[in-house]
């Protein structure tokens, strides 16, 4: 059966190339890149040569980039980290409703601990208010964390503006950008960030890995303490095998930036609009523009998302749903439901994100096995009759 | 996640639609949590000779729903208020941890639709 790929926010193939420059770390440069013979002095060079991938994708300099874990761990370092290091200069941190768990949950952890946390509304299309920002402020804030892109509706937040009142106000500023790499530009020169996340299995690189920017100057105590590599930022030998993998994979990936970004963009939009003409009833969630080229986050009204994806995955098409049945949880997406939609509305959301894979042919297959779908489970639903009217 | 029996039911399900002039109709769970049911009944002479379901909600709500039907028909009320929501998510050969709690109301439904037709019998007589 043809197989269809539209997940790609939650996860990407790792391309040829990248899996190349693994292979190669894995069986041949394998050293160890603190020892001192020959082994570990190729394997240092490779490192070194994936922290100028990395800071020449974001416009950074090399050694402003710390390799971890992935997305969640540079989130965590960020906030966690910063917030230790400057806690004799306030207790009081920002952020905003829609944000990753990775960010949210620390800034929870930290107000457990004693922390004033404000946590910013978004408006109906998912984007920060910066004057909701600028009444937030008090001079006991030490940071502020606002994502780049949201993962879930791809809308893109005004970290520009954002970031000029933090640096305005001499407060520390971090954004997750793990959503918003290699599909948008991504320039530390022109955003006034200080601390940025990023992570290589969204941009075709392997999982497990990603890094933290932090700007020169801008000052981190350490989560994870051992052998004192990466500066003493973030002990643990290097994942020589996946640093590699996320350098070559961003260093395609701003290659390929100004092609792909028109590209997706126009299937996105063939996909978005194709859906709403021929199926009534659904609501576009986030922001009609200022949205990633690849997302499309729809509600259908009257269904729910879960048997919605069962029913597309059956079709050969892998997409996911903010709806509480595929969470695992009660309460649907907390990124909808902050965007004030109801309940009902956002358990029929389906979210479709689509990656270098996918092509023209494949968006006219999903336009062709998508409405029948919905009409079947329309069709069974008690909503539909008794309220079917436009929404 | 699902059982061959829960997918079979969620892709064929059996007895979708409604009764005209039901004896009695079931609705539970609410649009807020993801799942709700409607089942009617056609009853005579103490015995379910037709149910129908409509159901707004995720895999598991849906093929529950149609278990319950294929399970009540041609039963006796008293027979059917025996069927219990564990005992149509065993006959599916069991659900995700998660839906036991959620999705798993047909039964339920089921019972509320037999309520209403006691209910409706005692207010005739």
């Amino acid at each position: 059966m043809k197989r269809i790929y539209l997940d790609h926010s939650a996860t990407t193939p790792v391309r040829s190339e990248v899996a190349e420059v693994i292979c190669e770390h894995l069986t041949e440069k394998f050293g160890n890149p603190s020892s001192v013979h020959s082994f570990g002095r190729e394997a240092r060079e490779s490192l070194e040569k994936a922290r100028e991938q990395v800071a020449a994708m974001i416009n950074a300099k090399p050694e402003e980039i710390i390799f971890t874990s992935g997305g969640t761990e540079a989130d965590n370092m960020a906030i966690l980290g910063s917030t230790e290091k400057y806690l004799g200069q306030g207790k009081h941190i920002i952020t905003s409703a829609i944000e990753h768990h990775a960010v949210l949950h620390p800034c929870e952890h930290l107000q457990q601990k004693g922390f004033k946390l404000t946590i910013l509304p978004v408006d109906e299309h998912g984007i920060v208010n910066v004057d909701d920002l600028k009444k937030a402020l008090t001079p006991d804030t030490v940071l502020i964390s606002i994502m780049h892109a949201n993962n879930e509706v791809g809308s893109i937040q005004p970290i520009e503006e954002i970031g000029a009142i933090a640096r305005e106000k001499g407060i520390l500023f971090h954004t997750d950008a793990v959503q918003s790499l290699g599909k948008i530009p991504v320039d530390v020169q022109k955003l006034p960030v200080d601390l940025l996340a990023g992570s290589a299995h969204k941009l075709y690189g392997p999982k497990g890995v990603g890094f933290l920017y932090v700007r020169k100057g801008a000052k981190l105590s350490p989560r994870i303490f051992g052998g004192g590599q990466e500066k003493k930022r973030r002990s643990g030998t290097e994942n020589i095998a996946g640093i590699v993998g996320l350098g070559k994979a961003m260093e395609l990936a701003a290659q390929e930036l100004s092609t792909e970004m028109p590209r997706l963009a126009e299937l996105r939009d063939r996909l978005l609009t194709g859906l709403m003409d021929k199926i009534p009833h659904v609501k576009l969630n986030g922001h009609p523009t200022l949205r990633l080229p690849n997302n499309v986050n729809l509600s259908f009204q009257f269904v729910e998302g879960e048997s919605l994806l069962l029913s597309l995955d059956m079709k050969g098409i892998a997409a996911s749903s903010g709806s509480a049945c595929t969470s695992g949880s009660l309460d649907p997406s907390h990124v909808l439901l902050a965007m004030g939609m109801a309940h009902e509305v956002a358990h029929g959301s389906v979210r479709m994100t689509l990656g270098s894979v996918n092509t023209a042919e494949d968006i006219e297959y999903v336009l062709e096995v998508f409405p029948p779908i919905v009409e079947r489970l329309r069709s069974m639903s008690p909503l539909y009759n008794r309220e079917g009217k436009a929404m | 996640m699902y059982s061959a029996k829960v997918m079979d039911h969620f892709t064929n399900p059996r007895n979708v639609g409604e009764i005209e002039n039901p004896s009695g109709v079931g609705e539970v769970g609410n649009a807020a949590c993801g799942d709700i049911m409607k089942l009617t009944l056609q009853i005579e002479d103490n015995v379910i000779k037709d149910v129908k379901f409509k159901t707004f909600g995720c895999g598991a709500a849906i093929a529950t729903s149609s278990m319950v039907t294929e399970m009540v028909k041609g039963k006796t009320i008293k027979e059917a208020l025996d069927i219990t929501n564990k005992a149509v998510a065993e006959a599916l050969d069991g659900l995700p941890p998660i839906k036991m709690h959620c999705s798993n109301l047909a039964a339920s439904a089921l019972h509320a639709a037999i309520k209403d037709w006691q209910a409706k019998k005692i207010a005739e007589a």
